[in-house]
């Protein structure tokens, strides 16, 4: 039994790195894990203390990337900033699936009058961009690392709540659904052994890209500057402190950038080679 | 010797998971102008790649034609390129082809009259205008009222019927010299199928077309076919006249088959299913690929037999000789079990039964009106016994099982399990009594939860029902019920996905059988099933009935399948029993006009039998639910409907053999 | 087809007033007091009455939320205090240039991204394919604000063609105009490229396995009839869906891209009101923003109806 399962683990990883564009994706995201975990091990420079010597120092050996306007180096920013994107961009889509899925199952289980009510506000949401929605929130709640991860988490819940609703639906109808009333099960069964365990798939897919499109966000609300607060470490800041240092060291301004498009390369590719995996009836999109 | 079309050694593989495997294997045939040919074959036997290949339709990759020479008056098609001008020319200007899937295989965004135009402006080289003058005139030859407005039409704007002989016009619309029509009628139902089968063969006779039929169904085959093709597993097994072939079958997959098949003419008898599992694609053993079901495999049988000549234009591919068959055969002749005797008190009992559902309208979903899908229904179920209930798509016979088990809201009426009475029960209440009505679903595929090993599949209802007392005796349980379907329980472990249609049927059955049932609901549990593996299933539902003194309704389409298992039959039309008798009464002494056509409507798998069959076809197709007629819901299509029948609707009128019906004409027949 | 939408807009505006429940809430859900989030912290306790007064915060919050709508749809949105000017003039001048960018973005994204998505369809497996998807890739994760940054340092700072900002509207002077879009229209358009690359390329591997296809195939139509003739019209349908969403990220895109060049669009204006926290322009900007939404959602529904037969008839 074990080493049937084993095997079947085996046989999944084959399958998913069959196409060598989600090796590479699976190597950029496990390379931003390791820089973020290590990050203090892998430079010998403090994030939060700059050089005064070296303000805005060009890339050279001591400062690969070089300095940023404090003197602080930027390769070991670009470290730190890993980590904050990795767990913000964790953590508020634990926080929006969790709440999304939930709401998207009730919905559309028992259908009436509570699926109305989620439906319209899952509908209000989806009326406007979501990182309108965040800074909205964001005027509301207010900044900092905890306050991101609630407001990132809250303006994509509508995705989830939408595709686990159709999941429902088409799981809701199905024959082994009805041979589960036949038998005499209960709501509570059917709900939990054997309709949310046949949602896992695209969950796991819509969980591992969104991860990426959250990271993206934190950028752009960072950039925005209703984003993370300094002296923390965060891309989007980056760029946009870098952005007005342009002539001077333009590495600085656009390292980070590159790195936000890999990272969110990483987890998108992952999500559609997952997709192509557990859920070849959406293939198509790689 | 020279033939119109002929394919030789052609050799088909694909690509997979595991390297290549051989779809088509030096298959070889032929057809003449005017000829009818039918390929016939189960799932996975390559009849329609082996079409496709020809006219190189197959996608390159993951297909790839190895070999062989498709040739066409001579010259071989195969030196052209799949894109090449030659090879488009021929394919839809000589070779037109019709398709499986009515509803699928028409653009959807298209008018159909520029589906039909662009053939003949393609091939015939016509103007818009001409081109549109042929389109009006092919929809009229295929029977499409009024063709001059419904040009502009979508196809969602036609019924199933009615897009495959759309699709016939398509195919017929560049003049060509051979149709390959792929199953053509599978989707469609029984008397719209006799009706297509019918247009598409006078077509061909009369326009001198060749006609290449592919199908899994022996009846139409008998009917329609000058010669045939069998196909297993890639390989062309058999091939002669259809008199030869019926008459003398001489491959034993082709006696097996022919045997499997229940027949309307024959009274009670006991099918012979074909063992074993059908062949999955890409597992091919060395010599002959039957060998491993085959009752009569010898040694030689693991070198592949070619395929020789039996006499005239009779080959067959098997290193045995017919007449040993015949010697080993006689034997395991069965004597069927179906008695009616010893049956029981009345079991399950319905009255009335009526399924609506509200119509709702406007910006506040007003409730505006009832569609009635089930319009009132009765019947009673005896211990022991099988009622068959038979009716074409949206006559309600799916409605009519949910109903009585209580799945689907708008249900009214009286249904009447073990002397109480469970419709007007709670839900809640009712949870407990459901072990005792199962049901066996009709789609192997989607009625296993694809996450649940098979032990808890078909243990399940043990738990749900607290039937037993540990897991020691669980898992005894579930290793006898899987034996009792004949399962083996070392593959409990594995997931419904890994098994094959016909042993997910089995899993169901034993799920159904868990809780130890008084009544088994069988939902169409054959028709997703190939045909050798129908047999098996019928075989061991009736064993299983015989051993555990079960209670079925049976519910089918298939009246061949439906009268051989039951004891009883139920005619249904558009949620009403039309008629309802004992099975071989039915068959020998149909009243209604609709069972009567029903059963004109089925070929049966003998040639000589359909010889001297008329084929009388019922007009029109099965109406919509949405536009019931107000009388006798047949009098639209009925040929003896009077003013009566559409007034007023005929209650079931039984005769003193407890044969119903429910017809004026017959009432005043009997008055007479 | 006329019921239909009938039914559409009714739910529209559901969702509308829906919206605006959360847009006047926000008044009060953003810690401290309403008249200072609505006035600023700067006033007199004169001018402070006199608001007070104004807002109706002496009555029940849903008679006040009454009020407040009616001021809306009546055209009348309150001033904002950080410009000192009624938000509907502030909008009626900022609103028309980020459309102008954000509809050419519209444009130029679908049309490009049709093109490169039919182009990968059928040369699926292929090289062009696999570089065409990887690009279209890496152009959907690419933030905006980092291309108008990358843009900005090559085209204006290094090679110095195009202006570092400003924005000219085309009546003005046309050969500015395009100058000055440049750079804000390439950052815009291609995350959408890429997004709508990817959606088309999918649809045409979808509706090339469909068995229509196979029946043009049978027919003996060319690869090229069976592309546009057939499969491209069934293909399209998901990306007019794709279309109409976007129309909901003109203005999320335009928030940084307009910062960056420094164009007086609504963009700008949000950004620069939500950090003031000048809330009554944020309110409009919401309004409005769910507006265009609502609306461009609407035309895709009429969009989906002349492009699928079946959706017209019903």
């Amino acid at each position: 039994m074990k080493n049937e399962t084993n095997s079947k683990v085996k046989k999944f990883v084959k399958k998913l790195f069959k196409r060598k564009i989600v090796i590479f994706a699976a190597f950029l995201v496990v390379f931003f894990v390791i820089t973020a975990i290590f990050a203090p091990l892998l430079t010998p420079y403090d994030p939060y203390k700059g050089d005064f010597r070296a303000v805005l120092a060009k890339p050279g050996r001591a400062h690969w990337l070089g300095t940023d306007e404090t003197g602080r180096d930027v390769l070991t920013r670009i470290f730190y900033g890993a980590r904050t994107s990795l767990m913000i961009g964790v953590v508020s889509v634990m926080i929006s699936a969790c709440i999304g899925v939930l709401l998207g199952l009730i919905s559309a289980y028992y259908g009436g009058i509570i699926n109305l009510v989620i439906s319209r506000f899952v509908d209000v949401m989806m009326s406007l961009p979501s990182l309108m929605i965040a800074l909205a929130l964001g005027m509301v709640i207010g900044r900092g690392t905890f306050s991101l991860m609630v407001i990132l988490g809250i303006s994509t819940i509508p995705t989830y709540t939408r595709m686990m609703a159709g999941q429902v639906l088409s799981i809701k109808n199905r024959d082994y659904v009805i041979a589960e009333k036949v038998m005499g099960a209960t709501n509570g069964r059917i709900l939990l052994k054997h309709i949310l365990p046949n949602c896992f798939s695209p969950i796991l897919v819509l969980l591992t890209s969104n991860i990426g499109m959250t990271i993206l966000a934190e950028s752009s609300l960072s950039f925005l500057g209703m984003g993370i607060t300094p002296p923390t470490a965060s891309w989007g800041a980056m760029v946009s402190q870098g952005s007005a240092k342009l002539l001077i060291n333009p590495v600085y301004g656009i390292a980070p950038g590159i790195c936000v498009c890999l990272l969110v390369y990483g987890f998108n590719v992952l999500g559609d080679g997952l997709r192509d995996v557990l859920d070849p009836r959406l293939r198509g999109s790689l | 010797m020279d033939h119109y079309y002929e394919v030789s050694d052609l050799r088909v593989t694909f690509a997979g998971d595991s390297g290549r495997s051989v779809a088509v294997e030096d298959v070889s045939f032929y057809v003449e102008p005017g000829e009818v040919v039918c390929f016939v074959g189960e799932s996975g036997s390559g009849k329609s790649v082996t079409q496709l290949a020809a006219l190189q339709l197959l996608p390159v990759p993951p297909a790839s034609i190895e070999s062989g020479k498709v040739l066409l008056s001579g010259e071989n098609l195969m030196q052209y390129k799949a894109q090449s001008a030659t090879m488009r020319a021929i394919r839809g200007g000589e070779i037109g082809m019709i398709f499986q899937e009515p509803m699928t295989s028409l653009n959807p965004t298209k008018q159909i009259g520029l589906q039909i135009t662009e053939s003949a402006m393609l091939h015939l080289k016509l103007g818009r205008r001409e081109a549109e003058e042929k389109a009006v005139d092919l929809l009229r030859q295929v029977g499409i009222p009024d063709p001059e407005s419904r040009l502009r039409d979508y196809p969602h704007q036609f019924s199933g019927g009615m897009r495959q002989r759309i699709m016939i016009a398509i195919a017929m619309a560049s003049d060509p010299k051979i149709i390959v029509a792929d199953e053509p009628t599978t989707a469609l139902d029984v008397t719209t199928q006799a009706q297509i089968l019918e247009l598409l063969t006078d077509l061909a006779k009369k326009n001198n077309i060749a006609l290449i039929l592919i199908t899994h169904n022996l009846g139409i085959v008998a009917r329609y076919a000058e010669r045939i093709y069998v196909m297993y597993a890639g390989n062309v097994v058999e091939s002669g006249g259809s008199m030869d072939i019926f008459a003398r079958p001489h491959h034993p997959y082709t006696r097996g088959l022919i045997k499997a098949v229940p027949r309307l003419d024959l009274g009670e008898h006991r099918l012979i299913p074909i063992d074993g599992l059908p062949p999955s694609p890409g597992v091919r053993q060395p010599g002959c690929q039957f060998a491993n079901r085959c009752p009569y495999a010898v040694d030689a049988c693991r070198s592949k037999p070619s395929l020789d000549l039996i006499e005239g234009i009779h080959y067959c591919a098997c290193h045995r000789k017919g007449e040993d068959f015949d010697l080993l055969e006689s034997k395991d002749t069965e004597e069927s079990h179906k008695t009616t005797e010893g049956l029981g008190e009345v079991l399950l009992s319905v009255k009335d039964l009526k399924v609506t559902y509200p119509i709702r309208k406007g910006l506040l979903n007003r409730k505006v009106g009832d569609l009635t899908i089930l319009d009132g229904i009765s019947f009673h179920i005896r211990r022991g016994e099988t009622l068959g209930l038979v009716g074409e798509s949206g006559c309600g016979k799916t409605t009519a099982a949910r109903g009585i088990l209580k799945l689907i809201e708008g249900t009214t009426g009286e249904v009447w399990l073990n002397g109480k009475e469970i419709l007007s029960v709670p839900e809640k209440e009712f949870r407990p009594t459901r072990k005792n009505i199962q049901m066996i679903f009709q789609d192997p595929f989607s009625s296993l939860d694809p996450r649940v090993n098979v032990e808890d599949l078909v243990g399940e209802p043990l738990i749900i029902h607290h039937l037993v007392s540990g897991k020691e005796e669980y898992h005894q349980r579930v290793d006898e019920l899987l034996r009792l379907v004949g399962l083996d329980p070392s593959l409990k472990d594995r997931v419904a996905h890994e098994f094959s249609g016909g042993q997910r049927q089995r899993v169901g059955i034993a799920r159904a059988l868990a809780a130890d049932p008084d009544v088994i609901i069988c939902d169409e549990p054959i028709s997703a099933l190939d045909v050798s593996i129908q047999a098996q299933i019928i075989n061991l539902l009736e064993d299983l009935q015989e051993k555990m003194h079960l209670t079925y309704l049976f519910i089918a389409h298939d009246l061949a399948v439906v009268k051989h298992i039951s004891h009883r039959v139920a005619v249904m039309y558009l949620g009403n029993i039309v008629e309802i008798s004992d099975s071989e009464e039915l068959y020998a002494h149909a009243r209604h006009p609709y069972t009567k056509a029903l059963l004109n409507a089925i070929p049966i798998p003998d040639p000589r039998v359909e010889l001297e069959r008329e084929h009388e076809m019922l007009r029109g197709e099965v109406p919509s639910v949405l536009m019931r007629p107000k009388g006798c819901c047949f009098a639209e299509r009925c040929p003896f409907a009077s003013e009566q029948c559409r007034q007023q609707k005929p209650v079931l009128q039984f005769d003193e053999k407890g044969h119903g019906t429910a017809c004026w004409q017959i009432r005043q027949e009997c008055g007479k | 087809m006329g019921r239909y939408m009938f039914k559409r807009i009714g739910q529209a505006v559901v969702v509308l007033l829906l919206v605006s429940i959360f847009a006047y809430l926000l008044t009060y859900m953003i810690p401290g007091d309403p008249v200072y989030a609505m006035l600023g912290g700067d006033i007199t306790q004169e001018q402070y009455d006199i608001a007070y007064e104004a807002m109706h915060l002496d009555q029940p919050i849903v008679l006040r939320y009454f009020h407040w709508l009616m001021n809306f749809v009546t055209g009348n949105w309150g001033d904002s205090y950080r410009y000192s000017q009624p938000v509907a003039a502030l909008l009626g001048a900022r609103l028309p240039v980020t459309m102008y960018l954000g509809i050419w973005s519209i444009i130029i994204s679908t049309i490009i991204g049709i093109i490169l998505g039919v182009l990968c369809g059928t040369h699926r497996g292929k090289l062009l394919d696999s570089i065409l998807i990887t690009c279209a890739n890496f152009g959907a994760v690419m933030p905006a604000f980092w291309l108008a940054v990358l843009g900005m340092y090559i085209f204006a700072l290094k090679l110095g063609i195009l202006p570092t900002h400003g924005f000219v509207l085309p009546t003005e002077n046309l050969a500015e105009s395009v100058r000055t879009t440049v750079l804000p229209l390439i950052a815009l358009s291609v995350g959408s490229i890429g997004g709508t690359t990817r959606q088309m390329r999918s649809g045409m591997l979808d509706v090339i396995r469909q068995d229509y296809i196979r029946t043009a195939r049978s027919k003996g139509l060319t690869e090229r009839a069976v592309t546009w003739k057939h499969a491209f019209r069934n293909a399209v349908l998901p990306v007019v869906t794709l279309t109409g969403m976007s129309f909901r990220n003109i203005v999320a895109g335009a928030i940084s891209i307009e910062q960056i060049f420094a164009i007086g669009g609504m963009g700008s204006l949000m950004i620069n009101s939500i950090l003031s926290k000048d809330v009554a322009v944020v309110q409009a900007c919401i309004m409005l923003t769910a507006i265009v939404v609502t609306i461009s959602n609407l035309v895709v529904d009429i969009a989906y109806g002349v492009i699928d037969p079946r959706i017209r008839v019903e």
